[in-house]
């Protein structure tokens, strides 16, 4: 279902999304609204909710309850033809770069040219090593992921994620177990894309100086819940606790129930509520 | 009435290929073989990117073609007048210190 025309700047539109693995509540009533251009990263502790936000984004989940439109299309209203052509113009890029061991890396940055475009061979050849020129991974096309280091394959990924010249890129944990020198690399390059591209890009991460450096707005998620949206200045000036305690990695002093906690330790089938 | 995507000047020594609006997947095939058919008749060829609003990866692949057709075929091929925005995305896959660019 297309959204009215005065909303398509708004690209990403998630209304009170509630999700549960079994009985627990992962998602519980989350809103976002992301406008074209921005870079919008995601914070929050380990189960925080922050990657299953996420995959129902990308309709990988389904959510209880809730409603996601991109580009101005509800992701899970629209035929199947139409999600199609909706993926082309979505890019991901996953934590471990999930690039396919048996193919080279031009091949796996070629892939999506192959399975969603007719460019004949000699196109396909120069965009995916375009592409890897852009990551810093010029003339690398034929090495295979296992002969690549961590940074590299994340690039190679990048690289992938780009291919189809997306509107809307999303990144899982883009610079985690990088070091600082490779992940500012990664920073900069999501900054150079946005800008001269106009992509619009969603960032899961919990690095904060990454967080820092490239978001317009920071969503902080606790518990399933949207603790707080601000611009980098407003969350650092926050006086909330939690999103203090995320902010200085202090670990989280919640008050326990003590009856509860021990049926937790004693009870064969306790589940979470 | 929208303006024509593809439009050529031509002489016995350059043809220069004006483009207008957006090249992306849709159109940049048309664009590719446009500068192709334009280097084997003429010794020169002139892309005009002034008009250009948005230049997907397949419409630069085009561009790159043709370099690599003009430069294997002793023939020269440059682009002119790109927006700021054209050049970034050239600046981004460092294509602009592999074209002539007016």
């Amino acid at each position: 279902m297309k959204k009215d025309l005065e909303q398509q700047d708004t690209v990403i539109e998630v209304n009170q999304l509630v999700t549960h693995y079994g009985q627990r509540k992962i998602l519980d009533g989350v809103d976002l609204n992301i406008k074209r251009g921005e870079i919008r990263v995601i914070m929050g502790g380990s189960g925080s909710g922050k990657s299953t936000l996420l995959w129902h984004i990308l309709g990988l989940y389904q959510p209880t309850k809730g409603r996601i439109h991109l580009l101005g299309q509800d992701i899970h209203e629209i035929s199947f033809n139409d999600m199609l052509k909706l993926k082309q113009d979505i890019g991901v890029s996953f934590q471990s770069g999930a690039l396919f061991s048996s193919m080279s890396v031009g091949e796996n940055v070629a892939l999506p040219l192959r399975e969603f475009t007719d460019l004949d061979e000699n196109t396909i050849r120069i965009i995916s090593r375009m592409k890897l020129e852009v990551v810093n991974l010029g003339g690398f096309h034929k090495l295979m992921p296992s002969q690549l280091s961590g940074g590299m394959i994340k690039r190679a990924a990048l690289a992938r994620s780009i291919v189809m010249d997306p509107k809307l890129l999303f990144f899982d944990e883009p610079s985690a177990g990088l070091d600082p020198v490779v992940a500012s690399e990664i920073d900069d390059l999501i900054l150079s894309l946005r800008d001269t591209m106009g992509m619009s890009m969603v960032v899961v991460t919990h690095e904060l100086d990454s967080a820092f450096k490239i978001a317009d707005k920071i969503t902080v998620l606790d518990n399933g819940k949207n603790l707080l949206t601000g611009t980098v200045e407003e969350i650092k000036a926050s006086t909330n606790k939690r999103v203090m305690d995320l902010l200085q990695r202090r670990s989280r002093h919640d008050k326990l129930d003590p009856a509860d906690y021990l049926k937790r330790l004693t009870q064969e089938n306790y589940t979470l509520s | 009435m929208t303006e024509e995507f593809i439009r050529f000047e031509k002489d016995p020594e350059l043809c220069q290929i004006f483009i207008s609006g957006e090249v992306d997947l849709s159109n940049s095939g048309e664009l590719r073989k446009t500068i192709l058919g334009a280097l084997k008749t003429t010794p020169a060829v002139k892309v005009n990117l002034s008009g250009v609003e948005y230049i997907d990866s397949s419409g630069i692949a085009a561009m790159v073609e043709g370099l690599q057709f003009a430069n294997s075929h002793s023939k020269s091929f440059y682009l002119c007048d790109p927006s700021p925005q054209v050049r970034s995305i050239l600046e981004l896959a460092r294509l602009d210190q592999v074209f002539d660019i007016d």
